[in-house]
């Protein structure tokens, strides 16, 4: 274990990173630059993510990774593998014993707390790229708080679906200031954003870093006539039966049969095993 | 009177060659000026100088504004300049596609400069962008396609109402018939001369076609060599030009 330097890159990097996360902190949802270094997984798999929680993790902390929700994907179990034979930490599938959580896609259904930080993988830190592919302009935008063109796009959205269809990485405004794109999280969790654990946002590809500190007000963008939603499928989870959990629809069988099942694994294993039993359980037992 | 913008000493180098060189004038409200000139003149250079698209090395661009009076933009701050350009200044392009979203509806695109100024109600905003497809003569049918689906005059015609929603009082526009055919240019031309009746609007038209002058501009500023030769009222520098140059110009286009 020992071959690798804590969290396997160098000191000097970390304090650049750790610059760069302050910097973050000190202007929520502003993005800051860094120069993002070659870890060894493709981008793609989180590497900005990786970078970041390398520089966050101290060896007293308990580390947890999830993928679209869930502790056990692939790239969960590679990432969380990394940081153990790297750093040597504790890692956890608890939300509530974690200190620092990666993750891709997702924000815990359980309330995180103040001494608690949440790590976002980031593949496109840009929020105004869809419409402005000219990174000049962009930047120039936000230093001048221009932002009409969220908007047109969130006009575009209603004018062809009849609704704002933009179901993840949902733009929101941070402290009245910064257009941020919370990575593609569903808008289900958008009104989690304004929450108690700092959450950091790593884009490795682009080289960006940025934050939201604890307590910070964070507001999706949307129309007087077109409010913003936190939207998720109209379904108790049928495995713990929460009614407040983001689902995903799985296809059971070839006959079409469908089941809607927590994507956070944490939580619906841990209603399970307070007793909370959803329909399909039920079923099964009766 | 207040002109609404006064042009002083405006000049724009490029290395050693000029773009062009002691530039000024006054534009009254509700006044339509033409810059007229062969080629390389410098009447682009000249416009985009005065629209704070170019920064002069000389001069001074002094415009009226609503709050603060009269104010030299060359010396505002970015941002101020920036939301003059999208509130009280237009600018149409020569090329509808620099000045539109080809990847945006028409509706996006007329509503850009709405919520760019903050509206946020869709309802509001889509019945506005309608009403000025109807202006333009541009179908209400239309409002969802992209402007790649539209012809050359209408997405000229699209651009001028993307620009004109927001009711400014200056519009800038360099050769906002060229490229066009004949017959859709003059219907651009009627309804361009419609609008600034209308409005009541001011604008500065760059051009190298006399006869658009001719319908749309109440002065006239003839550039060559990055200078004004000649300047005065329009069917006055037409009809007995004192330049050689303008006469050489005018003369050429009477032989067609
Ligand atoms: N970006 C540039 N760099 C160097 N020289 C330039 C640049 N833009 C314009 N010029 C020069 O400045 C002079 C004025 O050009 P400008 O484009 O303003 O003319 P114009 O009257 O608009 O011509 P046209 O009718 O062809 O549009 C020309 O000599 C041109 O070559
Ligand atoms: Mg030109």
């Amino acid at each position: 274990m020992n071959e690798y330097n804590f969290a396997y890159l160098d000191e000097q990097t970390k304090r650049m990173i750790r610059r760069a996360i302050l910097k973050g902190l000190a202007v929520p949802g502003y993005q800051v630059p860094f120069a993002s270094r070659e870890m060894p997984m493709p981008y793609g798999w989180g590497t900005g993510g990786v970078q970041v929680s390398a520089a966050t993790l101290t060896p007293e902390d308990t580390f947890k990774v999830i993928d679209q929700g869930a502790d056990d994907t692939t790239n969960a179990v590679s990432i969380r593998k990394f940081f153990e034979n790297t750093a040597g930490v504790e890692t956890t599938e608890e939300t509530e014993k974690a200190t620092v959580i990666q993750t891709r896609h997702r924000i815990p259904e359980a309330k995180l707390r103040e001494d608690q930080i949440i790590v976002y993988q980031v593949p496109i830190p840009e929020p105004l790229r869809f419409l402005e592919p000219r990174e000049t302009e962009t930047r120039k935008m936000h230093s001048l708080e221009e932002y009409g063109l969220m908007h047109v796009k969130l006009y575009e959205d209603i004018s062809q679906h009849g609704a704002i269809s933009t179901a993840y990485a949902y733009p929101v405004k941070v402290l009245d200031r910064y257009v941020m794109d919370p990575s593609p999280i569903p808008k289900f969790d958008n009104p989690k954003l304004e929450m108690d654990a700092i959450q950091l946002f790593g884009a490795g590809r682009e080289q960006r870093i940025y934050a939201v500190p604890p307590h910070t007000k964070v507001v999706s963008l949307d129309f007087e006539d077109y409010p913003f939603e936190a939207t998720k499928a109209d379904h108790p989870c049928d495995l713990c039966g929460a009614e407040d959990s983001y689902l995903d629809e799985v296809i059971m069988d070839d006959a079409g049969n469908r089941m809607f099942v927590c994507s956070d694994t944490d939580y619906c294993r841990s209603r399970r095993e307070a007793g909370h039993v959803g329909r399909l359980v039920e079923e099964n037992t009766a | 009177m207040t002109p609404l913008l006064q042009v002083k000493g405006i000049e724009k180098r490029y290395g050693a060659r000029i773009g062009c060189a002691d530039v000024s004038f006054d534009l009254f409200p509700g006044e339509v000026m033409g810059i007229v000139g062969e080629s390389g003149s410098g009447k682009s250079t000249l416009l985009n100088c005065m629209a704070g698209h170019l920064e002069p090395d000389a001069g001074q661009v002094i415009f009226d504004t609503r709050a603060d009076g009269p104010v030299d933009t060359v010396t505002m701050s970015e941002p101020v300049r920036r939301m003059l350009g999208r509130t009280d200044w237009a600018f149409v392009h020569q090329h509808a596609r620099d000045g539109l979203r080809m990847s945006v509806s028409a509706g996006g695109n007329i509503g850009e400069r709405l919520m760019a100024v903050g509206d946020r109600h869709y309802g509001d905003i889509r019945d506005r962008a309608i009403d000025w497809l109807g202006r333009v003569e541009i179908e209400e049918s239309r409002v969802d396609d992209r402007p790649s689906a539209f012809s050359g005059g209408m997405q000229q015609r699209l651009q001028i109402a993307r620009n004109l929603v927001t009711g400014p009082r200056l519009v800038f526009m360099d050769e906002p018939t060229g490229g066009l055919d004949v017959s859709v240019q003059a219907r651009l031309l009627d309804l361009l001369r419609g609008l600034v009746r209308e409005m009541g609007l001011s604008a500065i038209i760059v051009t190298h076609d006399l006869a658009v002058v001719r319908l749309l501009a109440d002065r006239l500023m003839v550039m060559k060599s990055g200078h004004v030769v000649e300047a005065g009222l329009t069917d006055q520098v037409l009809d007995d030009p004192q330049h050689a140059y303008t006469q050489l110009l005018v003369s050429s286009v009477l032989q067609v």
